[in-house]
């Protein structure tokens, strides 16, 4: 489904400074168009969430970005957070998904 | 703690979560009520209310915010309770029919607490009668139709079979009977949905209508059940037809390690959220009425024509193997029923087969001996005879004995039904076609009755 290349890599010591408690995955996946990354990042600006990493690429008319943002700076929660960009998806005509990153960690790591 | 994720890592899990299907079956709470025992029913059911009242809200609120926290959805929210029998053996030594009320009114009570609070089910109407019958279960066997029939959210099992202890075919001929009668007084006899006979059932099963607190639990417990056929049938497609058998089952444990681990990882947040021990990640793949949600496509994806086909039974065998190797090493927590359902209402494709001929009575219980299920939400005519009901019983009894495993029998005679009938009963009860049930009596062998003498496995334990 994501057919990205290249490694989403964390700032050296990432984990080590800041708990992993506050990061999110958000995926947005959808047909191609101008301003799908604008608008998702104006919502997590809105909120002074950070965008710890990002990934993005466009496979067969197919647009897809993975971002590991951190809410610890934000002023809002994820399942609101989650909410917003769900909704701005929905006007962008995009699939948003959000994730807290443990479910990564359970499910991929051993 | 991991540094990176590839984005193929992550696209996996969100392809996963998204488009498979993959889910949180139940989060089932496990909850004591050992200490409303009373000699008075208002005091006994007033005590239970007020625990269930407490622990139902918590449990709805810690699902809520745990499934929003992660992005994961929880499909059922349950409560287990202590086998009901036990509270009730002090009215029944003073009289059956105050003790019959005190059921009744205990379960029109629990529904009501539950329904309000948004709880699913609630399991625990139950007996363990596997070497003979106390006043207790006496009245729990001769109320639960009625128990059932009057509530929504009330689940209900007999333990009727033990490895250690034999199979009490006396219990069996009484609860034949009363699947009809439960059948009788319900729409298309969903009732029946509510309620399994089973052998060996474990103490922490997530899975209703098996679920009960058993006597070696804590206080409260949160138990899980997740839901990924829909994964597991995506890898084994996406592996292709050129993958030998070796490499299919190293697949399939790679993806039920992860569909565990997600499990873990929830049983263990709704745990801390209520403040209750956490128990177990039941590793079973429970199938539900969605397409892609079968464990029958599974089989057919690994290359049978349809589930039941010859070769079912090995493929099943290679997916509860793969499972349980790949969970086990995903979570120390493993407990519950663990392994793979076919339920046949319950599983789109399961259905589609059974209207198609391939799967039958008899290839279910060849299916049983691989895996955990037994004859599971299976439609029969409603005219079937109780002595038939019971043989059919006693023969899923034999084989979890005999295999010292834990397996039920969960069937819905439907009134005024007929072989190739389909009866919808909605939800994630799903639909199934009526299956047919050979003429052929067995009325002269389950009327000897008594106690078919335990396994010799009984003797391993000294």
């Amino acid at each position: 489904m994501l057919l990205l290349n290249g490694i989403i890599a964390m700032p050296h010591n990432y984990f080590d400074e800041t708990s992993d408690e506050n990061l999110a995955v958000v995926t947005v996946i959808g047909a191609d168009k101008p301003g799908i990354v604008a608008g998702i990042t104006a919502v997590l600006a809105k909120h002074n969430v950070n965008i710890v990493d990002i990934a993005q690429t466009v496979v067969r008319g197919i647009f897809s970005m993975i971002m590991i943002v951190d809410l610890s700076t934000g002023n809002i929660d994820l399942p609101r957070l989650r909410e917003e960009l769900v909704s701005r998806g929905k006007e962008l005509g995009v699939e948003v998904s959000v994730n807290h990153i443990a479910v990564f960690k359970a499910m991929q790591r051993v | 703690m991991p540094k990176i994720f590839a984005p193929e890592e992550i696209g996996e899990i969100v392809e996963m979560l998204l488009f498979q299907d993959l889910d949180i079956r139940s989060v089932t709470l496990g909850l004591s009520i050992q200490d409303c025992a009373s000699n008075n029913a208002l005091d006994f059911i007033g005590c239970v209310e007020n625990k269930l009242r407490g622990f139902a809200n918590s449990l709805v609120k810690a699902v809520e915010k745990v499934s929003n926290k992660y992005g994961v959805k929880i499909v059922t929210k349950r409560i287990a309770l202590t086998p009901i029998s036990i509270l009730l053996e002090g009215f029944a030594k003073k009289s059956i029919e105050k003790a019959v009320e005190a059921g009744i009114e205990f379960a029109k009570t629990v529904d009501k607490v539950a329904l309000s609070a948004g709880i699913d089910y609630v399991g625990g109407y139950s007996a363990f009668v596997h070497k003979g019958i106390t006043p207790g279960d006496f009245v729990v066997l001769e109320s639960f139709p009625k128990a059932l029939a009057i509530t929504q959210t009330i689940a209900s099992m007999i333990n009727v079979a033990s490895t250690y202890t034999g199979i009490n075919v006396d219990a069996i001929n009484i609860v034949s009977r009363k699947i009809i009668e439960l059948a009788n007084n319900t729409p298309k006899g969903i009732g029946c949905a509510r309620f399994t006979v089973m052998a060996n059932a474990p103490e922490d099963n997530p899975f209703i209508p098996g679920a009960y607190h058993g006597l070696g639990e804590p206080e409260a417990v949160v138990n899980v059940a997740v839901s990924g056929p829909g994964v597991i049938e995506a890898v084994v497609r996406r592996l292709g037809e050129k993958a030998d058998m070796r490499t299919l089952h190293d697949y399939v444990k790679r993806a039920a390690f992860k569909i565990t681990r997600l499990g873990e990882l929830i049983g263990r947040e709704v745990a801390r959220e209520i403040g209750a021990q956490f128990g177990i990640v039941d590793l079973s793949v429970a199938p539900s009425p969605k397409i892609g949600d079968s464990v029958a496509k599974i089989l057919e994806a690994m290359g049978v024509e349809v589930a039941g086909a010859p070769g079912s039974i090995a493929a099943l065998y290679i997916l509860v193997d793969a499972v349980k190797k790949g969970g086990a090493m995903a979570t120390s927590s493993i407990g519950g029923l663990s392994g793979a359902f076919i339920p046949v209402s319950e599983d789109w494709e399961m259905n589609r087969a059974a209207m198609l001929g391939a799967i039958t009575i008899d290839r279910l219980e060849a299916m049983m001996s691989v895996c955990n299920t037994g004859i599971d939400m299976v439609a029969i005519p409603g005219d079937t005879p109780p002595e038939t009901i019971a043989a059919l019983i006693l023969d899923v009894m034999a084989i979890a004995i005999a295999l010292d495993k834990a397996l039920g029998v969960r069937i819905i005679p439907v009134p005024n039904s007929k072989p190739g009938d389909v009866v919808d009963f909605g939800g994630l009860l799903g639909s199934a076609v009526v299956m047919n049930i050979p003429r052929f009596s067995s009325k002269r062998f389950v009327e000897r009755g008594g106690l078919v003498p335990p396994s010799i496995k009984r003797l391993d334990k000294g």
